[in-house]
């Protein structure tokens, strides 16, 4: 297996090589952050193209066509419209939090899409408390939502944001709740450490039972964090036109579109990384030649091949099922969700307490 | 760098019915000129911009549910990127005014026209939108939207067949592709 | 019909309805030049299928006032306010005398004979939204004064749906109070697509009227048409040949199933299901192209004649609809797989929007609505015309009232459509399609009533004819007017998401309200 911290190590030790150790690793950020910024426009892209052909494949429709072969590059032309377009400012809001909303959004978005390990070594963000860090880095997005709703002076904004800020604070307990579960199996937090541990079997199928039911809660949860079908009540097109983004015109609303499809692969990312091994190859206990096999397929090429398989899921999710109603969302929650959560939790303590897990 | 001829993929320049008026728009516009770099520029932006013409969803009547139809399964507006009806005027590129427009909703239609960011395109569907249609005699329907917005393309018919609603965003289309963003006036101001 | 004094017709009326009509089937307004303005009402009993008609008429043209007759009918509400609109006709008692269609600065009433065009140019103003209505009381001396009322307090979040809005079906607008998501009260403002298509009807000769009533319930072009060529068949005393009777019985099923296809679709969307949206369009296409092939048309077909139809049927026509048969039944089964069985989809169906059986004949809901709320209300049942008493078919009645009820009763209708097409499809007997008919249509004096089940309800034309080659007046019982005029019983305590559910259950077509 490639270990990408090769490559940093080199470019490292290359800077350090005739600048100070200073100036060396302030390029180091800047050039990082410039990569984390494109990598997270070319998931944007490719995600929206994913969406629009994957939706299409369910419809009976053919999807984008006419841009590129197959449609391959209409994200670009909508890239370029969405750039020059427009930027509307609208009377009678409150200016500032109008035009800082999206920024929050897509910061937050970005902060925690540069804690996602993609290969080995491949880290931007990894320490200690990693997932930790991930929660709390994304949940500053729905203060954004909240400030983009009430800033717009527009009712359905507001409705939007009010409804986007309960159901997103809600499902945040559960999502933390199943990767806690995980978290008591691995008793570490940091990134790195979690898929290293999963070089003997993934956590979905060393975990028994709980880690299972953790898996399949957090999907539900991840999918309502991130606002997408069925809990798509924040931007209900048929209900609130546009929801919390009625007002966003050109890129700011850009800058919502975008960070709503980042987000759900991020959400699919952290699903991948903890429960299904993340960049680690499928192992099996005992099938040492598999094994090695497995091995010489990259890192990344596992990481961004189940990352897609759950962001496939949740697409599938979001283009069967009708929308639930604001209430139905809280009780899912708060009677099914968190109970179940706190149970399965129980479990696992149970579970690695009496070291019942294999 | 001169402004070219509007092309669409697959179909023969010669077929378009009205390309004598696009070419004297092209012929107008490459009077001033333009430098090669700012002219390429543009064609970067005209190319975005016409192939991501979003639609408001927006429809008074009976054409309201032939739009529908081009956008549902067999005739698929998807494949030309006209997929992302929005449902706010905020975020949509074109309106296509799909039926009927009445005295009463014709000030809402202009300030839906109004809250549009711009560059925004106007389609007028329907024999209701280009004149009145069946109604042009009754005292409560506005005799064409072009009296209340700038009208780019009219798409004939009672409700016109989807192919014709295609053929006649591929028209925007083309239209789209003869602007200049950066430098030059897109159209000659008539004086009043 | 009898016809009664302006003093005595509130007596008389409620005598009627002590009697048992309940169902006000249709209220007119009338404007008879020399005999004064009035209002004809179509009355019937939903036990026992009577019919009656009473009219009556005050000379007064300055200030004309009639007793409201709200509180017998609930349908009365918005029809009396209808008539305000076109005639001026104030009703004393109404509880909200406003303009249903037209601006609140419209000048003079359209459907007066005397009505001058001039007045009314078009105004680009924005409509300021004042939520102040007023109403009629007679005092004790016989006076009648004007009273103010507040709809909506200023201290009310109310939100404003419509009228361009994705899920209210075309360009209908509502105002809602609501306290956090629940709403309070809810306020339907009509008239965005009105067309005047009545008034129209007034300067067009009998077959030209024809083309317009396609465009009223665009997705009951045929039901529609269909009932202004009977109307006017009654009237000339005209025979249809059986083979008219037959291709008119097997248009409008494939008509409604036509319409309950888009119905499925729309709800789909509604409720946020967008693939289901788009598998009812792809079937709907398949109906299309019979439509098509035989009319000419997809979605307005201008297909009915006076005394026939247009054109005969395609030759491979009867293959191509039990083709299309065969494979709706199984594609039936996939739709009820996708969402009728969804956990969610009962969610948000079961128990929401309930309209008890009482509200739906005051009210006057026909269709599905109707006929999910208890009530036997089908036109085809009630009083067959064209092939409907010779054809078994069920009349599909739920209890519940709700919009789950309302969606399944529709999705078995299109059963029971593809019922009666498939008895129908392989005997259409041999004759021509289409009654010589004179090159200018003169009806004579009179004035006649008939009905037909369009896809969402009992669509009826009354016509009045003065001998002329005009109609006199043509009115169109809506469809839609009903089942807009149950949103505001219907949602209160809902929650703004139910309401988009009951919207699209109730399955109201806008242009079809507004006409």
């Amino acid at each position: 297996m490639f270990d990408f911290s090769i490559v940093t190590q080199w470019i490292h030790s290359l800077l350090t090589s005739f600048l100070p150790e200073e100036v060396a690793v302030f390029i180091e950020c800047v050039a990082i952050g410039v990569c984390i910024l494109l990598g997270y426009a070319i998931i944007a892209i490719i995600m929206i193209f994913m969406e629009r052909k994957v939706c299409a494949a369910f419809q009976c429709r053919l999807g984008p066509m006419r841009v590129g072969p197959w449609g391959t590059i209409q994200v670009f032309a909508d890239v370029f419209k969405m750039l020059i377009k427009e930027i509307i400012a609208i009377r009678h809001s409150d200016k500032f939090l109008y035009n800082l909303a999206p920024y929050i959004v897509i910061l937050a978005s970005i902060l925690a899409f540069s804690c996602l390990p993609f290969s080995k070594g491949m880290e931007v963000l990894d320490f200690n408390v990693g997932i930790f860090f991930l929660m709390a880095a994304s949940s500053i997005g729905v203060v954004g939502i909240l400030l983009a709703g009430w800033s717009s002076n527009n009712k359905y904004s507001l409705i939007g944001a009010m409804r986007s800020g309960a159901q997103m604070i809600s499902y945040e307990l559960s999502t933390s709740l199943s990767l806690l579960t995980i978290i008591v199996l691995t008793d570490t937090m940091q990134f790195s450490e979690i898929v290293e541990r999963q070089a003997d079997g993934w956590f979905l199928f060393k975990g028994h039972i709980p880690a299972f039911i953790a898996f399949v809660i957090y999907l539900i949860a991840g999918n309502a964090e991130v606002n997408r079908g069925p809990f798509d009540l924040p931007e209900a097109e048929s209900e609130l036109t546009a929801g919390y983004h009625t007002e966003y015109s050109g890129m700011h609303f850009g800058l919502f579109y975008v960070a709503e499809f980042v987000n759900l692969f991020i959400i699919a990312g952290v699903a991948a990384t903890i429960f299904l091994g993340g960049w680690m190859p499928l192992h099996i206990p005992g099938l040492d030649g598999f094994n090695t096999i497995m091995d010489y397929i990259p890192g990344f090429v596992w990481f961004f091949g189940k990352a897609f398989f759950v962001v496939w899921i949740l697409m599938w999710f979001k283009w069967t099922f009708p929308r639930l109603r604001i209430d139905q969302i809280l009780t899912l929650e708060w009677k099914y969700l968190v109970p179940i959560g706190l149970l399965n939790l129980l479990l696992m303590v149970i579970i690695v307490v009496f070291d019942l897990h294999f | 760098m001169e402004i070219k001829k509007p092309t669409i993929k697959g179909i023969p320049y010669e077929e378009w019915k009205n390309n004598d008026y696009l070419e004297d728009m092209v012929r107008q516009l490459n009077e001033n000129g333009t430098n090669v770099v700012v002219g390429c520029l543009d064609d970067l932006i005209n190319w975005g911009r016409s192939n991501s013409l979003w639609p408001l969803t927006f429809a008074t009547s009976c054409c309201g549910i032939e739009f529908m139809a081009v956008g549902a399964a067999r005739y698929d507006f998807a494949r030309f990127g006209f997929e992302v009806t929005r449902a706010s005027p905020r975020q949509a590129d074109m309106i296509m005014v799909a039926g009927t427009i009445t005295h009463k909703m014709a000030p809402v239609l202009k300030r839906l026209y109004d809250q549009m960011a711009d560059p925004k395109y106007v389609v007028a569907v329907g024999g209701c939108a280009i004149c009145g249609g069946p109604f042009k005699k009754s005292y409560h329907v506005l005799q064409g939207v072009d009296k209340i917005l700038p009208v780019d393309v009219y798409i004939p018919g009672c409700p016109p067949r989807p192919e014709a609603l295609l053929y006649g965003m591929m028209q925007l289309q083309r239209k789209v592709k003869l602007e200049k963003f950066f430098g030059g006036v897109n159209r000659k101001q008539d004086k009043e | 019909m009898i016809t009664i004094e302006p003093e005595k017709i509130h007596k008389a009326l409620a005598d009627l309805r002590s009697e048992g009509y309940d169902f006000l089937r249709s209220l007119t307004g009338m404007d008879w030049g020399e005999e004064g303005l009035g209002v004809v009402y179509h009355l019937g009993k939903t036990t026992t299928g009577e019919n009656t008609v009473v009219k009556t008429a005050t000379l007064n043209r300055e200030h004309p006032e009639l007793p409201s007759v709200c509180d017998l009918w609930k349908a009365a509400e918005f029809n009396e306010r209808e008539v305000y609109d076109y005639f001026g006709i104030r009703f004393i008692g109404h509880p909200d005398m406003r303009r249903l269609y037209l601006r609140e600065d419209w000048v003079g009433h359209p459907f007066r004979k005397d009505y001058d065009e001039s007045l009314n140019p078009l105004r680009m103003t924005n409509e300021e939204p004042d939520d102040v209505t007023h109403h009629y009381e007679e005092l004790p001396d016989g006076s009648v004064i004007k009273k103010r009322e507040v709809i909506f307090d200023q201290d009310e979040y109310i939100i404003n749906i419509g009228p361009q809005h994705p899920a209210t079906h075309g360009v209908l607008r509502f105002r809602v109070s609501l306290e956090g998501e629940i709403i309070k009260k809810l306020d339907v403002h009509c008239g965005y697509i009105h067309r005047g298509i009545e008034k129209m009807c007034e300067s067009l000769t009998y077959p030209q009227t024809l083309a317009l009533t396609d465009r009223l319930d665009y997705l009951a072009a045929h039901h529609n048409r269909h009932a202004l060529c009977m109307c006017i068949e009654k009237a000339l005393g005209l025979e249809v040949s059986e083979r008219v009777q037959y291709i008119r019985t097997i248009m409008d099923e494939l008509q409604r199933i036509d319409s309950h296809l888009l119905f499925f679709s729309c709800l789909c969307m509604d409720l946020g299901a967008l693939t289901a949206f788009f598998y009812g369009f792809r079937d709907r296409e398949k109906i299309l192209d019979i439509f098509e092939a035989t009319t000419g048309g997809r979605l307005i077909q201008n297909y009915n004649t006076i005394g026939g139809v247009q054109a005969d049927i395609a030759p491979d026509f009867v293959k191509k609809v039990k083709e299309f048969i065969a494979w709706l039944r199984p594609t039936l089964k996939e739709y009820h797989e996708v969402f009728t069985g969804n956990i969610i989809a009962h969610g948000r169906l079961d128990g929401v929007g309930v309209l008890s059986r009482e509200d739906a004949i005051s009210f006057g809901a026909t269709g599905g609505t109707g006929r999910a709320s208890g009530w036997a209300c089908d036109v085809r049942k009630r009083h067959p015309y064209a092939m409907y008493s010779k054809v078994d078919f069920k009349e599909i009645i739920r209890t519940e009232g709700d919009c789950f009820a309302r969606y399944m009763v529709r999705m078995d209708e299109i059963v029971e459509s593809m019922n009666i097409i498939e008895q129908l499809i392989d005997n259409i007997p041999e004759g021509s399609f289409q009654e010589k008919t004179k090159a200018i249509i003169k009806l004579p004096e009179g004035s006649w009533y008939s009905a037909v089940e369009g896809s969402r309800g009992e669509f009826g034309v009354y016509l009045e004819s003065r001998g002329d080659k005009y109609p006199y007046r043509l009115k169109f019982r809506s469809t839609g007017l009903p089942l807009v005029s149950i949103m505001d019983t219907v949602c209160r305590g809902a929650k703004i998401a139910d309401l988009i559910a009951i919207g699209g259950t109730v399955d109201y077509v806008v242009p079809d309200i507004d006409r």
